[in-house]
């Protein structure tokens, strides 16, 4: 046997973190015309503070520099940034891929038509419910009709591949069927992701989050469906492959945070994740001497986050290689310490504790853009 | 596209940004969006010195040429990344 | 097959493959190539 030491596998060297991120998520503006119940940026009011055009295309050439290699704009909802397509144009001209997430009300055929000119550019289309019914009650009165009018003008216009986003929730797990055929009836691509209690989420997570029972299901579909993009979010749920001897499910499997992506926010702060914006797992701003590249580098906070981590208090469990012990913006929202289980841990390694969390007591969310007054959707309570 | 053949000569595609990392080197396929990892730094020299040898086969010998015993590792790897379209074939002059 | 001395490259799927006794008459294939989908690291919208 060799008597070099080993050279450690791919993704230990990832949890160490790298020169620049392989991507990242670029909320573009916290202003948004919806305001949905599980906003993981509690956004609705623009900040004043947001990035100029300037500041915003001066951040896309650092990124550049960087060989970031694509940035998934968000927000809030983008498209209502007035040089929204020049910040685009500008980063898809310069080797940084885009993919944009909407909401679709504002992507009408004009826009579709201009979308589907442009290189290096992927579209990301929300959606939460299959009839209004399901969708309108987490994100809002016409808000389904919207997103399926803008996935039309993407179809008419022949835009390939776009995607349609869900995250799953307890009143959509049924519908994951319907959702694969809207998808192939539109040629794109579905993505679904796991809720965390980010943002505005935090209040509905308990109203929203799958059951025991609709995790393993969400699992077993997932490994059913391998052309079903899922942004690596469950994880957490590959704790089951001990139980069924099976593969994992495709994906890094490890939390990127900071390690191999991060968030920027619309005044130029960067977070570890979209998940956790929260002054605890705030690394830095790109206004600050040193921009971008000096916060992902060199802050304290990502540095933590590079450093090896243990079990904790998932040593003893046979399924912590697999699960990484799950997400900690998960944890943290709702109470539990981050050396420990996942509140959705499939084992129920985290109900007592999570039984044991004073109300009240959890992390707020550092900031809330919400529109004071906003329309509420129609209440969560259900028969199921 | 046609099975990779070592006595064929390639080139890394001009359609990838290849960015070197300590354990090697990340390439992304800019219209493909596929993401592969290169695993060790010898396989991204060889990558990039490609075109400058008559066949792929030629450019490992003489890139990994000390470690002949590590050949079909190679191989299969040069394989791999024409496949997800990282290195394609370079046309003979005319 | 040639025998081969397993080198630093050798994944951890590939020693666990087949039993101790037979690992070191084995070629190690090293796993120099490792593709992930782009959508295929948490953290991301």
């Amino acid at each position: 046997m060799s008597t070099t030491p080993k050279t450690p596998p791919l993704v230990e060297q990832l949890k160490g973190g790298l020169d620049a991120p392989i991507c990242l998520t670029w909320e573009l503006t916290y202003a948004c015309n919806l305001a949905c119940v599980h906003c993981l940026s509690s956004s609705g009011r623009r900040d004043p503070d947001e990035l100029s055009t300037a500041e915003a295309k001066d951040l896309v050439d650092q990124l550049a520099a960087l060989q970031v290699f694509y940035v998934n704009i968000g927000g809030g909802e983008p498209m209502l940034r007035k040089d929204f397509f020049d910040i685009v144009e500008h980063s898809v001209t310069n080797g940084v891929g885009v993919k944009f997430s909407t909401n679709g009300t504002y992507l009408d055929r004009a826009a579709a038509e201009r979308l589907v000119e442009l290189p290096y550019l992927d579209v990301q289309i929300s959606l939460d419910g299959m009839t209004p019914e399901v969708n309108d009650a987490v994100r809002g009165e016409g808000s389904h009709a919207k997103a399926v009018a803008a996935m039309g003008h993407l179809r008419d216009v022949g835009f390939e591949d776009f995607k349609i986003s869900i995250v799953c929730t307890r009143h959509n797990v049924d519908q994951l069927d319907e959702f694969k055929a809207l998808a192939d009836d539109h040629g794109a691509q579905l993505r679904i992701t796991r809720l965390r209690p980010s943002g505005r989420g935090v209040d509905s997570y308990h109203d929203l989050r799958l059951t025991n029972p609709q995790q393993r299901q969400v699992f077993h579909w997932i490994l059913d469906h391998p052309d079903v993009l899922t942004g690596d979010s469950f994880f957490h749920l590959n704790a089951l492959t001990t139980e069924i001897g099976g593969p994992n499910l495709p994906g890094l499997n490890m939390c990127g945070a900071g390690r191999v992506v991060c968030l920027i926010d619309p005044v130029g702060d960067v977070y570890a994740c979209p998940f956790v914006i929260h002054d605890e797992f705030l690394a830095g701003n790109v206004r600050d001497e040193g921009g971008f590249a000096r916060v992902w580098r060199g802050s304290a906070l990502f540095t933590e986050l590079r450093e090896p981590t243990s079990a904790g208090a998932c040593a003893s469990c046979g399924s912590y290689d697999a699960c990484q012990g799950g997400c900690m913006a998960t944890k943290f929202f709702t109470g539990l310490p981050l050396d420990g289980p996942d509140p959705d841990c499939i084992h129920g390694h985290a109900d007592d504790a999570l039984a044991g969390v004073a109300a009240g007591s959890v992390p707020r969310p550092s900031q809330d853009h919400s529109r004071p007054g906003a329309v509420v959707p129609v209440s969560l309570t259900r028969k199921r | 596209m046609p099975p990779f053949d070592p006595e064929a000569p390639y080139r890394l595609s001009p359609r990838v940004g290849l960015r070197p990392e300590p354990f090697g080197a990340l390439a992304y396929h800019y219209d493909t969006r596929r993401l592969v990892f290169l695993k060790s730094p010898d396989l991204v020299d060889l990558v990039r010195a490609l075109e400058q040898h008559a066949s792929a086969g030629a450019a490992i010998d003489a890139v990994v040429a000390p470690a002949a015993a590590r050949r079909p590792a190679y191989v299969t790897a040069l394989a791999s990344l024409c496949e997800s379209g990282v290195v394609e074939p370079l046309e003979p002059a005319a | 097959m040639t025998v081969t001395e397993p080198t630093t490259e050798q994944t951890d799927v590939e020693a666990t493959d087949v039993p101790q006794a037979q690992a070191d008459e084995l070629v190690t294939d090293e796993v120099l190539v490792e593709e992930i989908s782009i959508d295929g690291m948490c953290g991301v919208y």
